[in-house]
């Protein structure tokens, strides 16, 4: 897999540490040092973290020791971390420094398609796009020496599809020795104050042209030449097995591939002067092309996302990609459209549901038999397995939002006079951002009532370990709730009368209640049992 | 030699165990690979597909394109049926029959059977009752890849023998031969239809 793939080649460039929370489809980054031989004999840092800011931030403190680091996440985890990861950019970095973002273009586990390159441009960061499998695990070394060479920390961005998907990989023979203990050369400009900001952003300003400099002579960038200019297309990432699958005869046309930011302009600039119009074909948001087209667009010659050819939303395939070609170049034999046979008539969609012998069944089968009571009961739900009490036959979610925003919404709409504003988080996501807006209810003592859903472990992402296990109740009692209102339950079909009673008893209290509902994933379970055996 | 798969099933039935031993074989047999899976909330009892590319030259994308498959490999019926504009006009579909019904308008099974019988190329058969009969009842996966592997040219039985003592060999002898008696009952079965 191409998380594998980078992992890997991460641990053969002298990595010291690796740093993540969960995230499909990132998970598989950290898993893999977890598992990987060298990494153990080594001892290489691969806990999971609390939390994205966490992770980039103890990352950020191993590079400052002069050690190698990864940090990796999906997407949205980069909001989590965007404090620390766009101020990492200020304090650039000593030892090689990748922050890895894994981008689910199409949402097939996410709740939106932002693409993190975003990010990077505005931080003035460089960035590595992997084209496949094998880039991958070469961009893991390299952008460790060009962490080193320009000081600062560099993006690695991945899509879904090159994260899980599986392919061969030349690997180095040895693994290189890791970096001493040695300390950054300006220490200075480590600590942020506003006087020292002033000058920092400066050389970060004139440093970013070196960074335009290196994405031109890039080994990962390429200006191809092709015969037919009538178009020129601009690749990049992903999107460059695409193309080439289209044109399993050779691209007919001048084609600039990227796969290293800041953009390359020059390369982009000799396709405009040779060809008469420019395809801009990349996976996510349309960066590359709003940048080519400028504000104005007054060229009249470029084609994308934006224009239509391509799709806006969704990831790429190799049939979008064709078919978008095809609307610029009709003519050619190779983008015609296939016949394909029809699709059948009798499937019926088959969405996600929780698992059965799960305890969040349990959870909202009593939450719904107490919330039948009330008039307009509300429940704010959050990021995990349980957001899937969502769809029927629970329907048992009125919002999910962001990581932790459950137990903040409930608050909001508590002030706002909501009564019942039930909180509903798993134990993973509570500490990952949870906790911090509990003290906020805590200190008011708002009237709501938080359930925290504990199956032992991060279960979404296919059950990592989850960092409040075993202290959840004492990190509520230790953030200053109401020990008469900090409750505990298993999540059982044979409690769940008793369940009921728990949750009708705590929403009438008008004042903060926390019960914790506890019942180990069956996942988890199963894989524990089997080992045992 | 060219082989373009879709995998298809319901998250948790074991379609990447077939992928993950079709593709130990093909490196055995120095063929070019590529292969996409699905993680995440899908894994939950959703539909879930695989796209596993060999070859003997350079594979370039990652997913198969419309009308490209060489074959559909589904361990549950309707998710044969929903990648039908995948399968090329010559490929074919080889399916477990056994439904799994997890959702509250699963189609009637009559419409299932009538559209995988009226494809010029399938195979078709209760997987479950077969593994159950030569095996165990979890070995269906197994009777599956068995009944796909005559479709896969030049990719050899033995290699594919050898990918799954190399991925049940730590679960002990027995199991290994379990999950070779219901791949080759796949076999002999699919091989009576081709």
């Amino acid at each position: 897999m191409g998380d594998e793939a980078l992992a890997l080649g991460a641990i053969n460039a002298g990595l010291s540490g690796a740093y993540a929370y969960p995230g499909t489809p990132s998970t598989e980054i950290l898993e893999f040092v977890q598992g990987n031989e060298v990494a153990r004999e080594r001892h290489l840092h691969s806990h999971w973290s609390s939390n994205e800011k966490t992770a980039v931030e103890e990352a950020l403190g191993m590079s400052y020791c002069g050690k190698r680091a990864i940090v990796s996440m999906k997407h949205v985890g980069m909001n989590v971390a965007a404090d620390a990861f766009v101020n990492s950019a200020m304090t650039g970095a000593n030892g090689g420094l990748l922050v890895i973002a894994a981008d689910d273009p199409s949402m097939h586990s996410s709740q939106n398609e932002q693409d993190s390159r975003f990010y990077a441009d505005f931080a003035l960061m460089p960035v590595l796009e992997p084209s496949d499998q094998q880039e991958a695990y070469d961009m893991a070394r390299y952008g460790f020496e060009m962490s080193e060479k320009f000081a600062i920390p560099v993006m690695v961005r991945l899509v879904t599809r090159l994260s899980h998907s599986r392919a061969v990989v030349e690997v180095d023979s040895e693994p290189s020795a890791e970096n001493t203990l040695h300390y950054p050369r300006n220490p200075r400009q480590w600590v942020l104050m506003p006087a020292i900001s002033k000058q920092r952003y400066k050389v970060l300003l004139d440093d970013y042209k070196r960074f335009e400099e290196a994405a031109e002579t890039s080994p990962f960038n390429a200006y191809i030449d092709g015969a037919d200019k009538s178009l020129g297309l601009v690749v990049s990432g992903l999107a460059w097995n695409y193309v080439k699958e289209v044109f399993p005869e050779g691209i007919p046309f001048p084609t600039v591939k990227i796969s290293q930011y800041p953009v390359p302009t020059k390369l982009i600039g000799k396709l405009f002067d040779e060809c008469d119009a420019v395809m801009v074909i990349e996976e996510g948001q349309p960066l590359l092309e709003r940048k080519i087209r400028g504000v104005l667009d007054r060229t009249g010659k470029v084609y994308g996302k934006l224009s239509g050819e391509l799709n806006l939303t969704g990831e790429l395939t190799p049939d979008l990609v064709r078919a978008g070609l095809a609307k610029v170049k009709s003519d050619l034999d190779c983008l015609k459209e296939v016949e394909v046979q029809a699709a059948s008539q009798v499937t019926r969609p088959r969405p996600p549901a929780l698992c059965q012998g799960c305890g969040h069944r349990d959870v909202y089968a009593a939450l719904n038999g107490v919330l039948e009571e009330y008039e307009n009961p509300k429940v704010f739900g959050d990021i995990g397995c349980y957001t899937l009490g969502f769809l029927s036959p629970f329907n048992a979610i009125d919002t999910c939002v962001d990581m932790g925003a459950s137990i903040t919404m409930a608050k909001g709409a508590a002030d706002a006079g909501q009564h019942p504003a039930v909180a509903i988080i798993g134990d993973s996501t509570f500490t990952h951002s949870g906790m911090t807006g509990l003290l906020d209810a805590i200190n008011e003592n708002t009237p709501m009532t938080v359930i925290i859903s504990d199956n032992l472990t991060t279960g979404m992402t296919g059950g990592q370990d989850s960092q409040g296990t075993g202290k959840l109740e004492d990190i509520c009692l230790g953030l200053g709730a109401d020990p008469a209102h900090v409750r505990t339950i298993d999540s059982l079909p044979k409690n769940v009368e008793q369940m009921k009673a728990l949750f009708r008893e705590e929403i009438e209290y008008a004042g903060l209640s926390v019960i914790v509902s506890r019942r180990e994933c069956i996942q988890t379970a199963r894989r524990h049992a089997s080992s045992k055996k | 030699m060219k082989a373009d798969i879709i995998l298809a099933g319901v998250g948790g039935q074991g379609i990447l165990s077939i992928a993950t031993i079709l593709g130990a074989a093909a490196l055995d047999e120095g063929l070019h690979l590529k292969q996409a899976e699905v993680h995440g909330m899908s894994q939950r009892g959703g539909d879930v597909q695989s796209n596993l590319r060999l070859s003997s030259s350079p594979i370039a994308s990652d997913l198969i394109a419309l009308g490209g498959a060489d074959l559909i490999v589904s361990l549950e019926p309707m998710e044969a049926l929903r990648y039908l504009p995948y399968l090329s006009k010559n490929g074919w579909v080889v399916t477990n029959t056994t439904p799994f019904n997890n959702i509250p308008d699963y189609p009637d099974m009559a419409d299932v059977m009538a559209e995988l019988e009226a494809l010029p190329h399938v195979v078709a058969f209760d997987m479950d009752a077969v593994a159950k009969e030569v095996a165990s009842p979890r070995a269906a996966n197994m009777v599956l890849l068995g009944a796909c592997a005559p479709f896969i040219e030049g990719m050899e039985k033995s290699k594919i023998e050898e990918g799954i003592r190399k991925i049940f060999g730590r679960k002990g002898e027995a199991m290994v031969e379990s999950n070779l008696k219901a791949f080759r009952e796949g076999w002999e079965r699919a091989q009576a239809i081709k």
